[in-house]
């Protein structure tokens, strides 16, 4: 790099708005508990709203279920496994779990709005991988359900019984398929709970295993406060397993209570994964790939690449270009298929967010965003990153869970595989080098449980996700994941 | 200048340059924005004819067509320029006189590029001397496959020696170069050798231009902007032949060099079929009706 | 006159050496009423030091070839043979039969004969290549979890140790396991096995002394990356759980009974102690089915 000359993204050739339609997606004003089959108001008789977080709009209203509504749930689906699910063939429900799958692709579109409208998510994003990657696992989990035996070979796997899930708010509906589906193909009942700012789909969900004809109580959603719903699952003595993901912090909550019960748990936490970036890499698609691993879904991402190292050779070059590519994104209205950053999820997430760009600032690290209007209403931040940054600066040892980058160099492998390790997290990591024998290297000394290679934030159903550490236990995806779904001789 | 090791170009990694291409396909360029690029698109052309078969007359029909892309709307533009062998460059000049719309050569024995620097250089002689304001040439892909970076350097700087002020299109013919990486390699050799423009293909040879080429290409002239402050431009030739996979380029252009580059300057696109495309969308957009082929003349 | 027999002494191991507790404090297990030793009543700075330890060897162990562990594991097998009568003898003093001392100690041997052989095989059991959609190579692979702090079986002095050790070793993890409290002897004549075959110090490292005295500090020690329980006080698991959460150590249950069982050769029991990596790489699309770039 010998000049100073940039790029100027800059043009008098503006897109125009290109707004998804909104024709055929059905929203009801309220939404009621999906138990035994049927949608029904909750006990209390309470409902809290769902608001667009991209204009502040109320969306909808959704029961406010309390701990007498997940015990009416865990006793609908203790009885739906005892009667019938148990007693279901694996063939028998595999078409079911199939024609789920099916039912997805086909309202793919009306899910994928929801997604965005309630989330805040680019539909970019929620059209083209969250609810495709939805039916996939569906779909690929269905394949397992009459073929156990040959997962777990000598090992006579066995259902567990009703299993409690709990997922979070950042991809809604993805999160339920990669825990409603093996949990069924593995023959299991669920009581599963709906995020708080993102409860929407999940009840679009329990619409479409009522349409597929999945034997009532087999799958029942509720939602509520954690503290309450999330606990009475938790602590509900008929439930066999917790399936978790969300912050260590709660998922911490969940292990010391369930501690001493004999509850199996997969917990999938928190993360803050190195990328690395080696002067032998392919350097454009390693910017891509940086800004794909921190921006995906506003950076509300558990494995985002929220730690950048780079190779101190190229980090003149890395900076530039990625500084580049953050003014080509455009960010707004989530439902614009142009969009490439959507809204913050939530008010109190953007409190969050933002309280630590304050951090930052106040650790002396040097901020940069692009040049950008945010729209008025709505939850918003800028594509953020921040050099001149320390290993033991917060923002570069907690989880933000926002668009925030934080930047580092490094000299050696060595220097690297120790920075890149040291954090209590494990979740995943990302290595951009053009060279095998060092692609090997780091891929086996890094401490995570998903490493991309040349690439970054990639999921498939067939690939198992999880972590290290204090990044949780067990794995969601692939043969692995219908372990945790099972019990074994 | 320090001199450069072509042994030692940056990578390309080509599912990541794929994974680029699909969030520019997945875009969608409507209504005002569209009419837009397709006015811009217009502009870019270099109306190209390059058969055995071409003659004087046909030469004389693509100019004229070059200034009246479709005169029921006299608000077009023309093409950038017209495309053809040395041998036409008279006639196009003539025609083309005050028009404002360039006239293009191709030379340097194309499209093999098979030939002594001599005979090459007395093909470019030819298309300057006649007055081409570009000249197309292309490299010798036998002598880079060998890894003779040296050779096709010397010879690029060479024919730029040679051409005064008509600006230097070097042509890569990537299709014939294999790979991406080669194709980042093959656009450094030509930019550092003096090319004012890199070029894909001359449309002989298949796969022709391609997103994910074009996409390589501009970030080898984003380096060399950032190494030597020198704009250089782009030009992606054969297999565009409708407007949104025209209007696709654009976009990928303005998101890795920006707005200083939507220009026929430094943007072309050289193609025979694609003008009546977009002239069909602009006609679409402009009276809301799905147009058909026959209501657009050819040349 | 007859002669006056030598008295063993008996210490912990730690990183290949046989220390004192640094507490200076012993216990004697009996059998009949009778005192079979002293050993030591290691403390919380014991279990700290033995940490440390299987720290500083994990890398090591963990990155050896397969082969090679194996190697180490058959090697272990090779000098408990030839030291059979000794250990005999240990566990009668302990209350065995000598019928079933033998067959214990025959057990034994043949166990981590077993799990050396499941070293260079149960990687191949357990990995997948993941047929994913899109241009990419993926793969998942077993990984060892770290340190595995264990309570080997009350019940089982040798065998239930060896069958824990072995297990956990064998998958590249290093250990600090906690003897028997009541039939010790065995562990640490085992680890005097251990000091010479060729397990680099570290690897393995037992302690003898009070479950209750050190069960919280298994729990709760930050570098600690597992933990075993043998045994089904309920309130210990719930406890060692409780613990466990602060630096989500994963913990596993085992029975405290009869690991003569065949159901103790089971390569799930390496599995316990692995972690699962999934690689992606993308795989170049070039030429074949003639996609252009």
């Amino acid at each position: 790099m010998k000049t100073k000359v940039d790029i100027d993204y800059s043009s008098d050739w503006p897109l125009a708005p290109a707004p998804e339609s909104m024709s055929h997606i059905n929203l009801k004003e309220k939404y009621d508990l999906f138990i035994n089959g049927k949608f029904v108001k909750p006990k209390s008789g309470k409902y809290f709203d769902t608001f667009n977080p991209a204009n502040e709009k109320l969306l909808a209203k959704v029961a406010l279920g309390d701990a007498d509504d997940v015990d009416i749930a865990v006793k609908a689906a203790r009885k739906a496994y005892t009667n019938v699910w148990s007693k279901l063939s694996g063939k028998e429900r595999g078409k079911y779990i199939f024609r789920l799958a099916r039912i997805i692709q086909e309202r793919a579109r009306e899910f994928s709005v929801i997604e965005s409208l309630d989330g805040g998510k680019a539909i970019r994003e929620s059209r083209d991988i969250d609810i495709p990657l939805v039916s996939a696992h569906f779909f690929y989990n269905a394949g397992w359900a009459d073929k156990l035996d040959y997962a777990f070979p000598n090992r006579k796997p066995k259902s567990l019984g009703v299993v409690g899930q709990i997922i979070p708010w950042n991809f809604p509906l993805l999160m339920a398929s990669w825990k409603i589906a093996p949990a069924l193909a593995a023959g299991n009942t669920v009581v599963i709970k709906a995020a708080n700012t993102t409860p929407l789909t999940l009840y679009k969900l329990a619409e479409a295993v009522k349409d597929a004809g999945i034997p009532d109580g087999v799958v029942n959603v509720v939602s509520g406060r954690g503290s309450v719903v999330g606990m009475a699952i938790v602590n509900h003595p008929d439930v066999n397993k917790i399936a978790f993901t969300g912050s260590t912090g709660v998922g911490k909550i969940i292990m010391n209570a369930i501690a001493g019960t004999g509850k199996k748990a997969t917990m999938e936490l928190g993360g803050k994964a190195a990328n690395i970036i080696f002067e032998d890499a392919a350097l454009d698609q390693a910017v891509e790939g940086v800004i794909n691993g921190i921006f995906f879904n506003q950076g509300h991402v558990c494995c985002a690449g929220s730690r950048l190292y780079v190779q101190e050779s190229v980090y003149d070059v890395v900076l530039r270009k990625l500084k580049g590519r953050m003014q080509s994104l455009i960010i707004g209205d989530p439902l614009d298929k142009n969009t490439d950053i959507g809204a913050i999820n939530s008010k109190d997430q953007l409190n969050t967010i933002n309280e630590y760009i304050k951090i930052g600032l106040k650790e002396g690290a040097e901020i940069y965003q692009p040049e950008c209007t945010l729209p008025k209403k709505g939850y918003w931040c800028k594509p953020t990153l921040f050099t001149h940054v320390a290993q033991s600066n917060r923002i570069v040892q907690e989880e933000i869970f926002g668009p925030v980058l934080a930047i580092q160099t490094f000299r050696t492998i060595d220097e690297v595989i120790e920075k890149a390790n040291n954090t209590p997290y494990g979740l995943s990591a990302g290595v951009w080098t053009d060279k095998g024998s060092k692609i090997f290297n780091m891929t086996s000394q890094l401490r995570a449980g998903v490493i991309w290679a040349n690439t970054f934030n990639k999921f498939d159903p067939a690939s198992p996700f999880g972590g290290y550490k204090e990044s949780g236990f067990g794995r969601e995806g692939g043969i692995h994941g219908l372990e945790p779904y099972l019990k074994f001789d | 200048m320090k001199q450069i090791n072509f042994f030692d170009t940056p990578k390309i990694d080509q599912v990541g340059i794929d994974d680029r291409i699909s969030r520019i396909t997945a875009r969608s360029i409507k209504k005002e924005a569209k009419v837009k690029g397709l006015y811009m698109i217009l502009n870019m052309i270099d109306l190209t004819t390059l058969e055995g078969a071409d003659t004087e007359d046909k030469v004389k029909h693509i100019c004229y067509k070059a200034m009246h892309l479709h005169d029921e709307y006299p608000d077009l533009p023309t093409t950038a320029a017209v495309c053809v062998y040395p041998n036409f460059v008279k006639t196009a000049v003539t025609e083309l006189k005050g028009s404002g719309v360039k006239v293009a050569s191709v030379a340097t024995a194309f499209p093999s590029g098979q030939a002594d620097t001599q005979t090459k250089l007395a093909d470019v002689k030819e298309a300057v001397d006649n007055g081409a304001d570009e000249v197309d040439m292309v490299i010798s892909r036998g002598k880079y496959h060998s890894g003779d970076y040296d050779f096709v350097f010397n010879e690029i700087a060479t024919i730029k020696a040679a051409i005064g002020k008509a600006r230097l299109k070097v042509i890569l013919e990537t299709g014939e170069l294999g790979n991406l990486d080669n194709i980042r390699r093959a656009s450094d050799i030509a930019m550092y050798a003096g090319a004012d423009f890199i070029k894909t293909s001359t449309g002989k040879i298949k796969p022709a231009a391609t997103l994910p080429v074009i996409l390589v290409m501009m970030e080898a002239v984003r380096d060399y902007y950032y190494n030597t402050g020198r704009m250089v431009g782009i030009k992606p030739a054969g297999g565009i032949s409708n407007a949104k996979l025209a209007l696709q380029y654009l976009l990928l252009l303005k998101e890795t060099l920006g707005g200083k580059w939507l220009n026929n300057t430094y943007f072309r696109f050289g193609a025979s079929s694609l003008a009546n495309d977009v002239l069909m969308q602009i006609v679409k957009q402009k009276t809301g009706n799905y147009q058909s082929k026959d209501y657009f003349s050819k040349d | 006159m007859s002669r006056i027999a030598i008295l063993k002494t008996y210490k912990i191991y730690i990183g290949g050496k046989f220390p004192r507790t640094e507490s200076g404090r012993f216990y004697q297990p009996k059998f009949d009423n009778k005192a079979l030793a002293n050993m030591c009543l290691s403390s919380r700075k014991d279990f700290r030091n033995a940490v440390v330890a299987a720290r500083k060897a994990q890398g090591g162990w963990a990155h050896k070839s397969a082969y090679n562990r194996s190697q180490i594991l058959y090697r272990i097998a090779e000098v408990l043979e030839g030291r059979k009568a000794q250990f005999v003898a240990e566990l009668a003093l302990q209350g065995s039969t000598e019928a079933l001392a033998k067959e214990e100690v025959n057990l034994s041997i043949d166990r981590l004969i077993y799990y050396a052989g499941w070293c260079d095989k149960y990687i191949q059991m357990y990995s997948t290549v993941n047929p994913v959609s899109g241009s990419y190579f993926n793969f998942s692979v077993p990984e060892p979890t770290g340190i595995v702090a264990a309570f080997a079986p009350e019940k089982s002095g040798l065998l239930g140790l060896v069958t824990q050790i072995c297990s956990i070793i064998a998958g590249g993890n290093t250990c600090v396991i906690l003897a028997s409290e009541s039939k010790p002897l065995c562990a640490i004549t085992f680890a005097e096995v251990l000091a010479t075959s060729d397990v680099p110090g570290g690897v393995i490292n037992i302690l003898t002394g009070n479950r209750a005295e050190l069960l919280t500090h298994f729990g709760s020690h930050m570098d600690v990356n597992a933990v075993l329980y043998c045994g089904a006080d309920k309130n210990d698991i719930k406890t060692l759980q409780e613990l466990a959460v602060e630096s989500m150590k994963r913990t596993r249950i085992r029975e405290d009974g009869d690991y003569f069982d065949a159901k103790h050769e089971n390569p799930y029991y390496i599995f316990d102690f692995q972690e699962t990596k999934t690689t992606w790489h993308p795989i170049e699309q070039i030429a074949g089915a003639g996609s252009g770039y």
